[in-house]
């Protein structure tokens, strides 16, 4: 036994439990020739440490950190160290270990493993601490393999010796697996020889196939055939809506432009859905008929890695579901519900025990920004501005995800869906139970949008009704700028909110969407905001783009050319119904989009998928003098806009400079009404959030027209209603901070 | 018509357009009734009210005086009883034509013969311009449960079979339509109409029937969600089965409303254990009031909302209770 001597106690803080770390301290430690212990507890990783070149060591221990580690802080002070050689402390049962890090795309040594001759060559489920599944098989805490979906899978000798190894990168890999011991692949109808073989040849010979991936099944087909395109495309009765690709960076390069940023994007462990502007080869019209970007994402998995390489060709991936409902996640329901869609299924033994969509991410001026938080970013956490007691935010309703704090650490779901779907509902209660528990949380308020009739708020209602806690009304777009000033780490008295979105209840009782906001976390007013419309029909001027641009055409004295465009549709109907329960105002940004994108003759009668008709005018759009919106210091008109569009169409003007005009117009003009308010307000701090700022080319033009300023632009939080939560839980944090 | 607190004028339009046309003649200040049915051991005697406001007071397939006998015949009929007695009280707005209130009375005399039910007793009030709309009524009913029948939503049981008994929202949309403010044209009627025959000849057939309630205001949608609620069970639609007529589908869609939460004053829904909804369908086939009648769900082990409804293509959606108005939620 050594005497004790004078080391250091070092905590590390952030995603350091889970992904491989304490073996790595160990490696490190030893390599050094250090003495002392690494262990797991609540708040990250804590090491016991004595010998020579300690600096060095905590040095190394952020500067040299596994792959899938996030080390936030290394803090460090003087203790006695009572060690003989170093040494993994095991936690308990249920001690520290029950974090868990999100699904992370194969790692470059298990894609070199695969590509081999070794024992897991060509294997579907080859994974390692520092890749593979985590929370899509965790089916109970504390996330050890009896606890996930692969308990049922007993460990041969050598998985179990690599297993034990602190040496080894599967050093505690709860989902070891090799061809001896792990899940089995097989092809439905049954086939000879390899699986992946068979499913390549199918595809290459025009069949559809589902697969089941992490997170839930997708549909595939060749995306360079166009005939199969069109076949996918009648059968899931999805005319329009762009389909996700799936391809090498290599096969990406040659369809698509792919900067620094979007290559670090779609590298990531994460391995979202990167949407990437169009370049070189053309893919057939039906990946993505009328856009100009293309959703892409590179194999998440070795059976994604092994089944690619066998194609030879890019795919197209797009989730297996009914309309309307969430992505089907086991081997009975892909049967029955896919059957329609599907020639034959590549199926695996090892369920899916979460529901987890693919994510989806874009490239905007100053960066990537998150357009649907889901597979590979959850559970990971957001840092927030404030702190506070413990608050449960509920979300919105078509794109719902929730967010739970703590302290200043806020965990934001992933995207579960539109609470419409009976089954996305179940989902949204399971992604409360699931990150409860994984959070350790006890709320002491919840948050929820004022709609009352927003799925997510009864149930925000009800859980505050259960726990005994207060319920905290946030109105819809204030949610939106909270939230892209706190993920700006914004902590100051005045900010400005440029929110354009679809739509949200306003405290006035009408629907806002089209806002300048000004104030902070706690409250605001509403600066300025755009000319509110009736909404013809509700619901239906959502699905139906014409109703929009014939109410804003008729304000702008254009009922002539209203009748021309729109005459097909009862108008004389619609008119009578402006000012009546069936058309209730509104100042959403997003029906504007709609309204001039019907006039240009995109989606008029009916868009097919939610933001069809605004992502069709951003795809035409060209670089265009703006036109002017009317603006008088309170109130955006739209209505100059409309006349100078309708003199331009009438003048047979070019449908992509008009779209561009209009996107430089609102942009200027939502720009120098910020700046007027910002000014009164005397801040520098202006936020851009809400669902229309997924519009690239709208943000970047606001971006730059407000470069002098503090920009706070979404990142990691999405703009639109799945970043929502974590605007509410700000809200509500100031408001509890208030009292 | 002027008002006058219980002068002679007020009495002579008593004596002429109601005491005339409701038996029995020569009403007291109450009715005195005897029925053999009452005797029944195990009888349960079954009551209801309701107050009928609606603009206009006339419409295509009907008036508030039908509504007001239908509705309240009907409230009795859902819950097993055979409707005997209704009491009917007007609030009268000082203008309204007299000529309109007979055609209003004699569509009630009409409906309660058809329905087989006496109006008993009455009362009438005029009021000041503006503090009614033409004439409000206000019916209530008497009826009896024969012994040994008991209708309740607690009853429905996964698996039982939900039947309409025919094309959903004709009323709300009439209504919407004959208020001319929206210049809609259409043919569509209000489905008014008693139940009462319907429901004897459903429970004869299937005797097992679990519950029944008539659709009126908030539509399917709403007694769809009550029933379920109290069942403890889900209910899921299917949405190509639902009985539309074409117009109030073409209506709805202009509109933007969902013709599932649109009124109806003929409408029931109707629940019977599996084996016996053949049975069930084809007694309400052969009634008149339930000619279109057709299977549109069932119920279901509980879920996580009591009403679903499978559509068109295939996926599931809500079916919510509405909390106030249609507020638009798709942002
Ligand atoms: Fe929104
Ligand atoms: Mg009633
Ligand atoms: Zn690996
Ligand atoms: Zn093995």
């Amino acid at each position: 036994m050594t005497d004790p001597a004078q080391g250091r106690r070092i905590r590390v803080r952030g995603q350091v439990q889970g992904v491989g770390f304490r073996p790595f301290v160990w490696s490190l430690a030893h390599d050094m020739g250090l003495r002392g212990t690494v262990a797991n507890d609540a708040e990250g990783v804590l090491i016991h440490v004595a010998g020579d070149a300690l600096d060095a060591f905590e040095t190394a221990l952020s500067g040299q950190a596994p792959p899938l580690a996030r080390v936030d802080a290394v803090e460090s002070t003087p203790a006695d160290v009572l060690a003989e050689g170093f040494s993994i402390i095991q936690s308990g049962p249920r001690g520290a270990d029950t974090r868990v890090t999100p699904d992370a795309a194969t790692c470059a040594d298990c894609l070199e493993e695969i590509s081999g001759s070794g024992r897991r060559a060509g294997y579907a489920f080859t994974n390692c601490t520092n890749c593979g599944p985590r929370l899509s098989i965790l089916r109970a805490l504390p996330y050890d393999r009896a606890n996930t979906t692969m308990a049922g899978f007993d460990m041969c000798a050598d998985c179990a010796a690599e297993y034990d190894d602190p040496r080894d990168r599967r050093f505690h890999a709860q989902p070891i697996a090799c061809p001896a011991c792990g899940p089995r692949l097989w092809l439905e109808p049954d086939h000879d020889g390899d699986p992946i073989t068979a499913t390549a040849t199918l595809l290459r010979a025009g069949a559809i196939v589902a697969i089941k991936g992490l997170g839930g099944f997708h549909l595939a087909c060749d995306a360079t055939n166009a005939t199969a395109l069109a076949t996918l495309r009648r059968r899931k009765r999805r005319p329009a809506k762009p389909f996700a690709l799936m391809g090498s960076l290599d096969m990406i390069g040659r369809y698509a432009q792919v900067g620094a940023a979007a290559e670090a994007r779609l590298t990531d462990p994460a391995a979202p859905i990167v949407l990437l502007p169009m370049q070189g080869d053309a893919l057939p019209d039906g990946v993505a008929p009328g856009q100009a970007r293309l959703g892409w994402m590179l194999p998440a998995t070795p059976l994604h890695h092994l089944l690619l390489r066998a194609v030879g060709r890019p795919l197209l991936m797009t989730s297996a579901n009914l309309s309307g409902d969430p992505q089907v996640t086991d081997n009975d329901a892909a049967r029955r519900d896919l059957a329609a869609f599907a020639d034959a299924f590549l199926m695996h033994d090892r369920d899916i025990a979460r529901r987890l969509d693919d994510g989806v991410e874009a490239i905007g001026p100053r960066g990537p920004f998150v357009m649907r938080r889901a597979r590979g970013r959850v559970p990971g956490t957001l840092p927030l501005p404030l702190d506070g007691p413990q608050v449960f935010a509920a979300g919105g309703e078509l794109k719902a995800a929730i967010c739970l704090t703590k302290g200043s650490q806020a965990l934001l779901s992933h995207h579960i869906g539109d609470l419409g779907s009976p089954l996305t509902l179940a989902d949204y209660t399971r992604a409360d139970e699931d990150l409860s528990d994984l959070f350790d949380h006890r709320p002491e308020a919840i948050a929820v949008d004022l709609h009352p009739a927003f799925q997510s708020t009864r149930l925000g209602r009800a859980k505050a009704d259960r726990l005994g806690v207060p319920v905290i009304d946030v109105q819809h777009h204030h949610a939106h700028m909270a939230a892209a000033l706190g993920e700006a780490g914004w902590r100051g008295e005045v900010a400005v909110g440029i929110v354009l979105d679809g739509l949200g209840l306003g405290p006035d009782g009408t629907m806002w969407g089209g806002e300048i906001l000004m104030g902070g976390y706690g409250a605001v007013t509403r600066a300025a905001h755009l000319t509110p419309a009736p909404l013809i029909g509700g619901d239906r001027a959502q699905s139906e783009p014409w109703r929009n641009a014939l109410v804003r055409l008729d304000a702008a004295g254009e009922q002539a050319l209203a009748d021309r465009l729109f005459g097909h549709h009862p108008l004389h109907v619609a008119r009578r119904m402006v000012g009546g329960p069936q058309a209730p105002l509104s100042s959403s940004a997003g029906r504007l989009f709609d309204a001039v994108a019907a006039c240009l003759g995109l989606c008029g009668d009916r868009q097919s998928f939610e933001g069809e008709a605004a992502m069709a005018l951003e795809a035409v759009a060209r670089p265009a003098a703006l036109y002017v919106f009317g603006w008088d210091g309170q109130v955006i008109d739209p209505a100059p806009m409309m006349r100078a569009l309708a003199r331009d169409l009438d003048a047979g003007r070019d449908v992509g400079e008009i779209s561009g005009a209009f996107h430089a117009g609102l942009a200027d003009v939502v720009a120098r009404a910020a700046r007027q308010v910002a000014t009164q307000a005397g801040t520098r701090t202006v936020a851009l959030s809400g669902g229309c700022f997924q519009n690239v080319t709208l943000l970047t033009l606001v971006a730059e027209a407000l470069s002098d300023l503090d920009l706070c632009l979404p990142g990691e939080v999405p703009p639109g209603d799945g970043g929502l939560a974590y605007g509410q839980a700000l809200v509500a944090l100031a408001r509890l901070e208030a009292g | 018509l002027s008002h006058g607190g219980g002068g002679k004028a007020m009495r002579d339009l008593i004596e002429d357009v109601f005491t005339s046309v409701f038996a029995p003649p020569g009403m007291e200040d109450q009715a005195r009734l005897s029925h053999p049915a009452l005797t029944e051991p195990g009888a349960q005697l079954a009551m209801t009210t309701d107050s009928f406001v609606v603009s206009p007071v006339e419409f295509p397939g009907g008036d508030i005086g039908k509504i007001a006998v239908c509705g309240t015949v009907n409230d009795l009929a859902v819950g097993g009883a055979r409707p005997l007695w209704l009491s009917a009280s007007f609030i009268i707005e000082e203008g309204c034509e007299v000529a309109l209130l007979r055609r209003i009375v004699a569509s009630m005399a009409a409906e309660a013969a058809a329905a087989g039910v006496s109006i008993v007793t009455g009362d009438t009030k005029v009021v000041g311009r503006g503090a009614a709309d033409t004439v409000f009524i206000t019916t209530s009913g008497v009826g009896v449960i024969p012994p040994g029948r008991d209708l309740r939503a607690e009853a429905i049981q996964p698996g039982d079979v939900a039947i309409v008994n025919g094309v959903l929202g004709n009323h709300g949309a009439a209504i919407l339509a004959a208020r001319g403010d929206l210049a809609l044209t259409t043919a569509i009627e209000s489905d008014c109409q008693g139940l009462g025959h319907l429901m004897e000849a459903v429970i004869t057939a299937a005797p097992d029937t679990r519950a029944a309630r008539d659709a009126t205001r908030g539509g399917l949608a709403s007694a769809l969600n009550e029933m379920a609620e109290a069942a403890g069970v889900t209910v899921e639609l299917d949405e190509t089965a639902l009985p539309l007529h074409p117009e109030v589908k073409g209506m709805c869609e202009i509109l933007g409303l969902d013709p599932l939460y649109l009124a109806n004053e003929g409408a029931l829904v109707v629940f019977v254990p599996e084996d016996q909804a053949e049975a069930a369908l084809a007694a309400m086939r052969g009634t008149e009031a339930g000619r279109d009648a057709v299977i549109v769900g069932r119920a279901q082990a509980k879920g996580p909302v009591p009403v679903t409804m499978r559509t068109a293509f295939g996926g599931t959606r809500i079916v919510d209770m509405l909390i106030g108005d249609q507020l638009p939620r798709i942002c």
